[in-house]
């Protein structure tokens, strides 16, 4: 595979790797967070840790779509999609997720409901098409990344005067999120990996003032197993020099300005909503993005009552610290123990992104070495 | 398939006909559905006496029977279809003892509605299929289920087999040493029916590897009456098969990434959808264990044989009480390969 074999050449990575060894200090320790999923499930894949001197360490932080999803909005779209006789579609990692009660939408979909799972918001709208006498709801989620998409399809569905389309909207912004993980006060972080995909959407402008503020070094990545261990050795560099700039490892795709054509599209469906609650950070203000007025009739949350649901977390359950970067998933009682790929407790074991689930399938031989040890 | 040889005032319509609920009825529908559609297809002596079962000679020594159940969707997709598969996957579930098949049975469950033309390429392609392995089908039965409650056509196969005397192969035998061997490219067929779905419209030139692998089998236990393990990395593809094999055996297994042979458009169609080839399903390929000295026999007898050209040595098992397998990934670092969880891509066999 041309132009990805090369970002993971076997040679390039040990000569790295001894680069790496010589640059970082014993003396201290190098707590880098990757924010998202994407570098979780590469550095586990790949056996990137391995490769790495014992103090620098990946955090890994709370970037995975799925997880960060607090559990009440997956309650409302159940409560949605068997108050009303729709057609729910949602992207695949969702379907998993643990709900209250120990539901899920696997679980209402095996009980009779018609929920769909789709690739592309293209499916959904076809789906639409294809069933005009019945209501379809796109469950949307994820990061900068995938609200371009959600923002086409809404308006295509204007054009066309689709009157059975709407979107469930809990797209959510990146910078915000970055921003509540530094302010709360049990974390300890030194570094950020900056998103790969999110960043050729939004650009590497947004995070700034952000590293100022907060005198973090930011290194925007690419996804693959040589970007991540190049950004770890910018980082390094600039917290010994003492600096805290954002750089930019992923040239490749990632613009100061990111992709102007997709932000104006965005911004001319959505908006940024005053708050919203993720999973490990709380509410957080200025966080995630809702439909605007003029496309009003499209918001599922505007054209469906949708019943409030006391939302109850599984006792016990980790995700929230994990997900903030101040427990590793192998220190949360659940994990391995009743909690596993097969059978999730929280969102962190569902998505092949989230911490626990890449804990459970790549690196439990670590885990293990690291507690008898 | 007890068809009666009678004549039908009408030839049944394999061009615009459909299954209705008389052909699962016990009539003559019926009848005639298993003697100008069966019984020409699958043509063979047994089938031909036209009895509810099928009487045969038995070789001495051990048999073996394997049964499969065939529910993929879309039923017709590069490099096969639905019949072929479901000769394929019995033949080479039976062949994975180190036995030579015999026999096959064949069951069909047809929704009301199916059309006569697809029964019948699907008939013909199993009917070839199992014509090439040389291993009839000798019995079946068929049932209709009412429109809605099938979805076109389940088949259910079942083979007997004999094993050579002096083979013993079981998943429970792996021993730490021995040599880990898979006999070409994986991830071909679980990317085949990935490319042929609906809603997913990529193009590929991959086709799936659906094929009997008896005859590669015969050959290597000619040559290596001592194989520990075989076994045909299917759903879940090779990472789950290794692990399943680990767990019987309670051994450990390491394996090196870069040994393992994939296609590179496998690879590329992988890397767009997210997917990892070490799950994604196979049809046509088999791994064997072995003891380490009588890896390079093996290989190359499988190298010679049409549907083991691109053999390899991919790791070797080791003593580990866990039963995990690792690799080394071919960047260099290592990790865990642990079962599927979930399921990769729906109804793939």
């Amino acid at each position: 595979m041309k132009y990805v074999e090369e970002f993971r050449n076997h040679e390039l990575a040990q000569r790295l790797a001894a680069a790496i060894a010589a640059e970082a200090q014993p003396d201290r320790t190098y707590r880098l967070m990757e924010f998202c999923g994407g570098h979780t499930h590469a550095i586990f894949r790949y056996g990137v840790q391995h490769l790495m001197p014992d103090n620098v360490q990946f955090v890994h932080g709370p970037g995975c779509p799925v997880c960060v999803l607090p559990i009440g909005r997956i309650d409302e779209a159940i409560a949605l999609v068997r108050e009303h006789d729709m057609i729910l579609c949602t992207y695949g990692d969702l379907l998993r997720v643990p709900a209250s009660d120990r539901q899920s939408l696997l679980k209402v979909k095996a009980q009779g409901a018609d929920i769909r799972m789709v690739y592309s918001t293209q499916d959904a709208l076809q789906i639409a098409r294809d069933n005009p006498d019945r209501q379809v709801v796109f469950f949307a989620i994820g990061f900068e990344t995938t609200t371009p998409p959600t923002a086409v399809a809404i308006k295509q569905a204007k054009s066309e005067g689709l009157k059975n389309f709407s979107v469930f909207c809990n797209h959510v912004l990146t910078p915000a999120a970055m921003r509540a993980i530094l302010e709360s006060p049990d974390v300890a972080i030194d570094g950020f990996f900056g998103p790969s995909h999110v960043s050729t959407v939004i650009g590497s402008n947004p995070y700034v003032a952000f590293a100022e503020e907060f005198n973090k070094p930011v290194v925007i990545a690419g996804f693959e197993p040589l970007d991540v261990m190049q950004s770890a050795r910018m980082l390094i560099r600039q917290l010994n020099e003492g600096r805290h700039e954002v750089e930019n490892e992923y040239t490749r795709a990632v613009t100061p300005e990111g992709n102007r054509k997709a932000q104006a599209v965005v911004a001319e469906v959505l908006e940024q909503r005053s708050e919203f609650e993720w999973r490990g950070l709380g509410v957080v203000p200025d966080s995630a993005l809702q439909i605007r007025e003029a496309f009003a009739e499209f918001d599922s949350e505007r054209r469906f009552t949708i019943t409030p649901v006391a939302a109850r977390e599984v006792k016990g359950c980790d995700c929230p610290s994990i997900l903030r970067g101040t427990k590793r998933p192998s220190d949360c009682k659940l994990f391995g123990t009743v909690c596993s790929p097969e059978n999730p407790m929280g969102a962190c074991m569902v998505s092949s992104e989230g911490a626990c689930a890449a804990y459970w399938s790549y690196g439990r031989i670590t885990n293990q070495e690291a507690k008898q040890a | 398939m007890n068809g009666r040889g009678k004549r039908f005032p009408q030839r049944l319509d394999t061009r615009s006909g459909t299954v209705d609920m008389s052909h699962g009825s016990g009539g003559r529908a019926m009848a005639q559905l298993i003697d100008e559609l069966f019984v020409k297809h699958f043509d063979n002596e047994l089938l031909r006496q036209a009895n509810d079962q099928a009487a045969f000679t038995v070789p001495a020594g051990r048999m073996v029977m394997s049964t499969d159940s065939h529910v993929i969707s879309p039923l017709f997709f590069p490099g096969g279809d639905i019949g072929s598969l479901s000769v394929h996957g019995t033949i080479n579930d039976v062949a994975m003892s180190g036995a030579k098949p015999l026999y096959l049975s064949a069951g069909f469950i047809l929704e009301e509605g199916f059309p006569l033309s697809d029964l019948e390429r699907i008939v013909q392609s199993m009917g070839h299929a199992a014509a090439e392995a040389g291993v009839p089908v000798v019995t079946g039965d068929t049932k209709v289920v009412e429109r809605g409650k099938g979805d076109g056509v389940f088949i259910t196969t079942t083979g007997v087999g004999v094993v050579p005397e002096g083979v013993n192969i079981s998943g429970d035998l792996a021993q730490p040493g021995d040599a880990i061997l898979v006999s070409g490219t994986i991830g071909d067929h679980g990317v085949a029916i990935m490319s042929s779905r609906e809603n997913l419209t990529f193009e590929t030139t991959i086709e799936s590897d659906s094929a009997a692998l008896h005859t590669l089998v015969a050959a290597m236990v000619e040559a290596v009456p001592a194989i520990h393990c075989l076994r045909d990395p299917t759903r879940g593809g090779l990472a789950t098969t290794l692990n399943e094999l680990a767990l019987q055996s309670s051994v450990g297994m390491h394996l090196k990434e870069r040994a393992i042979p994939v296609n590179p458009a496998v690879s590329a169609a992988c890397e767009l959808l997210g997917l990892d080839p070490l799950y994604v399903a196979n049809e046509g390929k088999l791994i064997c264990i072995c003891p380490a000295e009588q890896a390079g026999v093996l290989l190359a007898v499988m190298r010679a044989h049409p549907l083991g050209g691109r053999a390899a040595r991919i790791g070797e098992v080791v003593e580990d009480a866990h039963g995990f397998v690792q690799m080394e990934t071919g960047f260099g670092g290592s990790r865990m390969v642990d079962w599927l969880a979930g399921e990769q891509l729906p109804r793939i066999c």
